[in-house]
């Protein structure tokens, strides 16, 4: 018993890893500022979406690992085995559109959370992306994966924060469960959008090819399964810690914030500590997805499109995997260098890919999931598909939503 | 330029009968191996209400503008287990390139048209893969063909051609059915074999492991990664999980057993051979990171008081031994070790010199028990190739080769 024990915590340590980078780089500069303009403006009333956003990733999440775990393919490969050439490369194109944007929000991530520390966004911008580019070409895959797991711990920062903030914990609690809907614009775009961007279509590729990447198998899924489910409560749980920290903080005066920077100075009044833990994990979450974000890319293109492709090859080897990455790093940190860049059009623009993507690969993933030749045994149960179903309406619904709203701002700014 | 075709043209060309009147749009092209490897057997035709099957010799002349038939009395086409379609079975799917020795994902497949008479065929030619053949899947059905032929005109091809391509199929009875065969994988490096394993699926992966000959899937296996190592041998039956790692040098085959989980190992040995099924048992015993775990029990022992002609007596019929040893070694009586011999030194000597006066000047040993870090370290300090390893009473067990060395310090 004590053995078989033994034996599962083994096992759940040797698969550690996919889920919950995924799950953690979700809460990315984009998804920290999300989190924060919700805190800062509405306190703790938005709370209660986070355990439905939860469930939605677990769902969506999990099919993914299965897939990976019994296939051993990736999405992209299994979209182009299944449905062919001419709708993965429109996929794939749509794709790069959309991190290439979320690449950019990151490096703007890593400039504002430094310039808070007084250092200038021309040295910690392009400092940002020789490390990103030196670490993943580098490094192998298991030596990457290790920093990544550490950059995870880093998310601590988000709780201690959200200590400092002394916030009202009764009502944080008591809201984080109780659904509160106002018909006010604002609140409704805000819960639109902390669900919506929850959920991202770089999300299921990256996850899958790194559960093939990774080895599992149909027999160790269980593990895999428990560790996604664990990553998804662990972002969760952060999410809470940034809104609340935010809700503390604005309590006086809640208000519009214009980025996570913004968070982070009205954490200030609270005291130094807060503010620095704030400043260091955002940008510690910056770092992060700027590292994961262009190489899930990277892999899921050329995937898709037969080109070489992993960090186990070399440059000569994989030439477009390693272009396409350097490409999406140098282009994403240098406009943000570039003055006047229209950042948050392009966030807005990314917002509207993402929401035309996201339905297309969701309703791919549910027919992929249950095609038994694929399979096998391990499709979705009836119920189970009802649930998955369900999940897919509501998350094409909100980035619909979503994406529609963006589109608006985009033209009527 | 020759007269080709690609699958991308085919699929959507229309098919004209004999009076001019359009039949239908090819929807696929399907070959029949076991009678033809290379030639389009079938046209598979979208018709009014149904898929018809065009034969091969009903087939009048294929250009650019349609097939023309010769014959009308086509029949409805019926998923046949023979016919391996190239729309449905190979496009989009990965592939064995058994030349450039990778994995490849088809994009496109090109055809020589052999014009003659009474008729024309198409033969396949290669396979594509890279960025004209996407060019040319994206662009068609969107330009007319023969201005995509001109645009990609400038793009490199890069292709396989079709006798250097394996296909992949999980299914053991449809592998047949198709001709579908591993020949080629049979006759690659069995290192480059190891790598292009490890990309492919699990399903692949193990359907190759349990059709290529033993001991090719043996020297393969010794080169993958630990963890494939042990999801393959628990994927095949324990009998050919057994064959294979008889054919292993018994230091690789306990290596991966001590992978497994321990019922699925004694599995494994049940189905084996007494003699190297021993060899393997004693190893096993041995803790993994100890120099007993490291060696490897082949080797050649001769006592002390022999000759070059018997050294090399030894060592006939039974090359691959020599292949993989750069000493012999001289034992007593008892079976302890008194010197080692470096195999290089008995090309200069006479066949009646006794092999003491070749031995090495100061013999280095280890025993079982020692570390890896004190065995890497003896290889270091003295540059060995081999060393041999001795028990508690000084009784030879086995040898470390500087491969082992340099695996491990690979993994560490």
């Amino acid at each position: 018993m004590i053995r078989r024990f033994r034996h599962h915590i083994a096992v759940f340590f040797s698969v550690i890893g996919p889920g919950f980078i995924t799950a953690m780089v979700d809460n990315d500069a984009g998804g920290i500022y999300t989190y924060s303009q919700a805190g800062a403006r509405y306190g703790y009333l938005p709370l209660w979406t986070l355990l439905p956003v939860m469930a939605l990733l677990v769902v969506t999440q999990e099919m993914c690992a299965r897939m990976g775990a019994v296939t051993g393919k990736g999405l992209s490969d299994l979209i182009r085995e299944e449905f062919g050439l001419r709708t993965t490369f429109f996929m794939m194109a749509a794709l790069v559109a959309a991190n290439l944007t979320n690449v950019m929000a990151n490096f703007a991530g890593i400039a504002s959370s430094l310039e808070l520390f007084g250092i200038s966004r021309y040295v910690s911008v392009p400092a940002g992306a020789a490390v990103v580019w030196l670490l993943i070409v580098k490094g192998s895959y298991d030596r990457v994966e290790k920093v990544f797991l550490f950059a995870t711990l880093l998310y601590v920062a988000y709780i201690a924060a959200g200590f400092l903030a002394k916030p009202d914990w009764n009502e944080a609690l008591i809201n984080s469960v109780k659904p509160v809907v106002i018909f006010d614009i604002g609140y409704l775009q805000m819960i639109i959008g902390m669900v919506g961007t929850s959920v991202a279509p770089w999300m299921q590729f990256y996850l899958q090819a790194a559960i093939v990447e990774k080895g599992v198998r149909a027999r160790e899924y269980a593990e895999s399964r428990i560790e996604v489910i664990v990553g998804c409560i662990v972002m969760t749980v952060i999410a809470f810690f940034i809104v609340v920290a935010c809700a503390g903080a604005f309590a006086g005066s809640p208000r519009d914030i214009k980025n996570a920077a913004d968070a982070a100075l009205g954490l200030r009044a609270l005291g130094e500590n807060a503010y620095l833990l704030f400043c260091a994990g955002l940008f510690n979450a910056s770092l992060f997805a700027a590292c994961i974000l262009p190489l899930s890319t990277a892999y899921t293109v050329c995937e898709g499109l037969g080109f070489e492709s992993g960090v186990n090859f070399r440059f000569r080897e994989a030439p477009v995997f390693y272009w396409l990455f350097t490409l999406l790093i140098v282009v994403g940190a240098g406009v943000i260098l570039v003055p006047g860049f229209p950042l948050v059009r392009m966030i807005l623009l990314s917002q509207v890919i993402n929401g035309v993507l996201l339905p297309i690969v969701l309703i791919f993933m549910v027919l992929l999931v249950n095609r038994r030749r694929l399979m096998k045994e391990w499709t979705n149960s009836v119920i189970y598909n009802g649930v998955a179903w369900g999940a897919v309406i509501v998350m094409i619904g909100l980035t619909t939503a979503l994406a529609a709203i963006s589109l608006k701002d985009l033209v009527v700014p | 330029m020759a007269d080709v075709l690609f699958l991308t043209e085919l699929i959507g060309l229309r098919v004209y009968g004999l009076k001019g009147r359009v039949i239908g749009r090819v929807r696929d092209a399907a070959l029949v191996p076991v009678v033809d490897p290379f030639r389009v057997d079938r046209f598979l035709i979208g018709g009014a209400f149904t898929w018809l099957s065009v034969r091969h010799d009903q087939v009048r002349s294929i250009t650019l503008d349609g097939i023309r038939l010769a014959d009308e009395q086509l029949t409805p086409y019926h998923d046949d287990e023979y016919m391996f379609r190239l729309e449905r079975d190979l496009l989009d799917q990965q592939i064995i390139d058994a030349q450039g020795r990778k994995v490849v994902r088809v994009t496109d497949v090109t055809f020589d048209v052999a014009r003659g008479e009474p008729r024309d065929t198409l033969r396949i030619l290669e396979v594509d893969v890279g960025i004209r053949s996407i060019f040319r899947r994206l662009a068609q059905g969107v330009l007319p063909p023969r201005f995509v032929r001109r645009l990609q005109g400038p793009i490199p091809p890069s292709s396989i051609r079709w006798e250097f391509c394996n296909i992949l199929e999980a299914d053991p009875q449809r592998r047949l059915r198709l001709n579908i065969t591993n020949e080629l994988l049979e006759k690659m490096h069995p290192a480059d074999l190891a790598d292009i394993v490890e990309e492919l699926a699990p399903g692949d992966r193990e359907a190759i492991f349990k059709t290529i000959d033993s001991e090719v899937a043996a020297d393969a296996l010794s080169e993958v990664e630990p963890e494939i190592q042990a999801s393959i041998l628990e994927s095949l039956e324990a009998e050919k999980a057994a064959d294979i790692i008889e054919e292993m040098a018994p230091d690789e085959a306990a290596d991966i057993l001590g992978e497994l989980e321990e019922e699925r190992s004694e599995e494994i040995l049940e189905e084996m051979e007494s003699e190297p099924k021993a060899e393997v048992e004693e190893l096993l015993e041995f803790g993994e990171d100890t120099a007993g775990g490291l060696m490897n029990t082949e080797f050649v022992a001769l006592d002390e008081a022999a000759t070059v002609a018997e050294a090399i007596a030894a060592f006939r019929g039974n090359e691959e031994l020599l292949e993989s040893s750069s000493a012999l070694f001289l034992v007593d009586g008892a079976g302890r070790l008194r010197a080692s011999v470096p195999l290089a030194r008995l090309f200069l000597a006479a066949a009646t010199a006794p092999l003491a006066d070749l031995a090495a000047e100061t013999p280095i040993s280890t025993t079982v028990n020692e570390t890896q870090e004190r065995v890497t370290e003896l290889f270091d300090k003295y540059n060995l190739l081999c060393l041999p390893v001795v028990d508690h009473a000084g009784r030879l067990e086995g040898v470390i080769t500087v491969d082992d060395i340099v695996s491990l310090l690979r993994q560490s």
